[in-house]
């Protein structure tokens, strides 16, 4: 075993998702042997992105700003959000270029195995944000697997009374898969065959 | 449907072993503990994604090495298909199609299918429900694999559903107040949708399947009263029927749900549900289980895979047919008997120890297995 900070690396690298024993080991060494600008820029980035970069505080994207740039962005709809599980979701949907409204990033998917609840979304967010009255159109864009599914349900039915058009993007879309993943053209297609959940 | 080839890598007793397969029948002889049954649980993993043998991944790794790989080459419609499979246990198994990656290994369910007779299957008509609703289930994805997916998705929702009954149960257990239940609707109706699927699906094909069961059980044991099989449903109480409409089904069982929420919450666990339901199995008036002699048993779990051989085949599929130790069972009778009922699949594998356990009519190719090689000798 190695000792020292090339094992803290070793250990800080391997907690990292994805990335298993071997490959921290690899990944450390050749840290150790790159150039020693290369790895002050890692560092330095690895530095900002913490100091810099937060969340949004109205939809919970990334941002650099206290608002993010869709947000920012007059040219968008306010009646349209789309619910996502997470900032690189938001990604995907705008890859497909189909979607002109704001977001809103729930940080995950109810999960009981997780220990995650509503509470530890960023539904009481939304609510509060459906309540200013602009928004009219809804779209639930979870994840298509168990706990996604559950979430948009969920939603659904809390937001059932405010008499909103709630829509779910259409099937499709890989089951059990992540958002994510699906390639542009498919995830295109689910948003213009979205359809109103019934519950 | 046939096996053309099959290519081990690291897979149990195996380090690296390839086999070249014909349609019709072959056997497989070799002594004890040399590497048979190894060979066809490999077939059977590819078309299940599980061991007809132990639940875990770890077993089916070489001791010593980090992954197994299956790959074997299915003729199907004069078409071949390459599929290959990579076992490393505790993480996700990999998949690829004609040498493109699978998004899910369960892609690959369907791309053969298989029905297999072991020893273990002794367990069916013997052991616990489970093992009956495997049954059932395995064989759905066999017929349909979109139920691959249905199956899944309603054990992900029951274990989701599970770990909120026991966080709520824990929390009441500690005096750590109430838990949020509001959540618990939502899975309801989850759970109702996934299970009225998972359940029509049974239920159809219990429908379909026990017909079979009868009439397989008559020709193995030569008719010493009949082998009649129910699906025991929990929704159906007092004996009523229970149809395969889903949204009748789905309705029943949210039904049941609500009933059985404080049951539930008291209890930490869902209590309602295809995943508690079993399939009665009947011999003459007395269940089969506990009541069968050994004798019996046996050929009512031959019978139960027989059946499924025969409704495949009935509904368009001709699978292959693998036979795992069967013969040394079996009187002379019986094994020429079998030896007929088989002899009209596309292929069939038969292993054995002692090469004259198996009746000439099945003697088509021959192979050796010893010393860790498989060799044609036929
Ligand atoms: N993961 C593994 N690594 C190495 N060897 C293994 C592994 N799993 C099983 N084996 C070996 O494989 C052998 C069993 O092979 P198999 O079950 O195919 O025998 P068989 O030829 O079917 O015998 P029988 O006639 O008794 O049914 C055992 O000797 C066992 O030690
Ligand atoms: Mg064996
Ligand atoms: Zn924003």
């Amino acid at each position: 075993m190695y000792e020292g900070a090339i094992a803290d690396l070793i250990d800080e690298l391997g907690r990292l998702p994805g990335i298993g024993p071997k490959s921290a080991q690899r990944i450390a060494f050749y840290i150790l042997g790159a150039d020693p600008a290369d790895v002050a820029r890692l560092a330095s980035v690895l530095k900002r992105v913490k100091d810099q970069v937060r969340f949004c505080a109205v939809c919970f994207n990334v941002a650099e700003e206290e608002r993010c740039r869709i947000c920012r962005d007059p040219r968008r709809s306010d009646e349209v959000i789309c619910v996502v599980e997470e900032p690189k979701d938001v990604i995907a949907v705008e890859r497909t270029g189909e979607f002109r409204g704001h977001y809103h990033v729930l940080g995950g998917a109810i999960n009981p195995l997780e220990g995650i609840g509503p509470d530890n979304l960023k539904i009481r967010e939304l609510m509060l944000r459906l309540r200013s009255g602009e928004v009219k159109e809804l779209i639930l864009a979870t994840d298509p697997n168990t706990e996604g599914e559950a979430t948009a349900t969920y939603l659904a039915l809390l937001i059932k009374p405010m008499g909103l058009s709630v829509t779910r993007l259409a099937s499709g879309l890989p089951v059990g898969g992540d958002l994510e993943y699906a390639d542009e053209i498919t995830l295109g297609r689910a948003f213009e065959g979205r359809r109103s959940l019934d519950v | 449907m046939r096996v053309r080839r099959l290519e081990l890598t690291d897979f149990r007793s195996y380090p690296q072993v390839a086999v070249d397969f014909e349609a019709g029948p072959s056997v497989l002889v070799g002594p004890n503990g040399h590497g048979k049954t190894n060979l066809v649980e490999a077939l059977g993993y590819l078309a299940q994604l599980a061991s007809h043998r132990v639940a875990a991944d770890a077993p089916l790794v070489r001791a010593g090495a980090e992954r197994a790989v299956i790959r074997a080459v299915i003729v199907h419609d004069g078409r071949e298909l390459l599929v290959e499979l990579e076992i490393v246990p505790g993480k996700a198994n990999r998949a690829r199609l004609n040498r493109s990656p699978a998004s899910r290994p369960r892609d690959i369910l369907g791309a053969l299918k298989l029905v297999m007779f072991a020893p273990e299957d002794l367990s069916l008509v013997r052991g616990e429900p489970a093992e009956r609703r495997r049954f059932l289930d395995d064989l759905l994805v066999t017929r349909l694999p979109r139920f691959a997916g249905v199956r899944a998705d309603y054990d992900r929702v029951v274990k989701q559903r599970n770990a909120l009954l026991r966080t709520a149960y824990l929390a009441r257990k500690t005096g750590g107040g109430s838990t949020d239940l509001r959540t618990l609707d939502v899975w309801d109706a989850h759970l109702a949708r996934h299970g009225a699927e998972l359940l029509a699906g049974r239920l159809e094909l219990v429908d379909v399947l026990a017909p079979y069961v009868e009439k397989a059980y008559d020709a193995v044991s030569q008719g010493k009263g009949a082998a009649r099989m129910a699906y025991r449903c929990g929704l159906a109480e007092d004996g009523d029927d229970v149809t395969a409409d889903r949204g009748v089904l789905s309705a029943r069982l949210l039904a049941a749900l609500a009933k059985s929420r404080a049951d539930e919450l008291a209890r930490g666990s869902t209590l309602v549900g295809p995943h508690r339901d079993d399939l009665a199995l009947r011999l003459g008036e007395l269940p089969a289980k506990g009541y069968a002699s050994h004798g019996e048993s046996w050929s009512y779990a031959l019978a139960l895979r027989l059946a499924s051989f025969d409704m495949l085949r009935a509904e368009g599929t001709q699978p292959v047919l693998v036979l795992d130790d069967v013969f040394a069972e079996l009187d002379a009778d019986r094994r020429e008997r079998l030896a007929e009922l088989v002899g009209k699949a596309g292929q069939v594998l038969a292993t054995c120890a002692v090469a004259s356990d198996v009746p000439e009519s099945l003697h088509g190719a021959r192979y050796d297995v010893a010393g860790g090689e498989v060799r044609r000798v036929r």
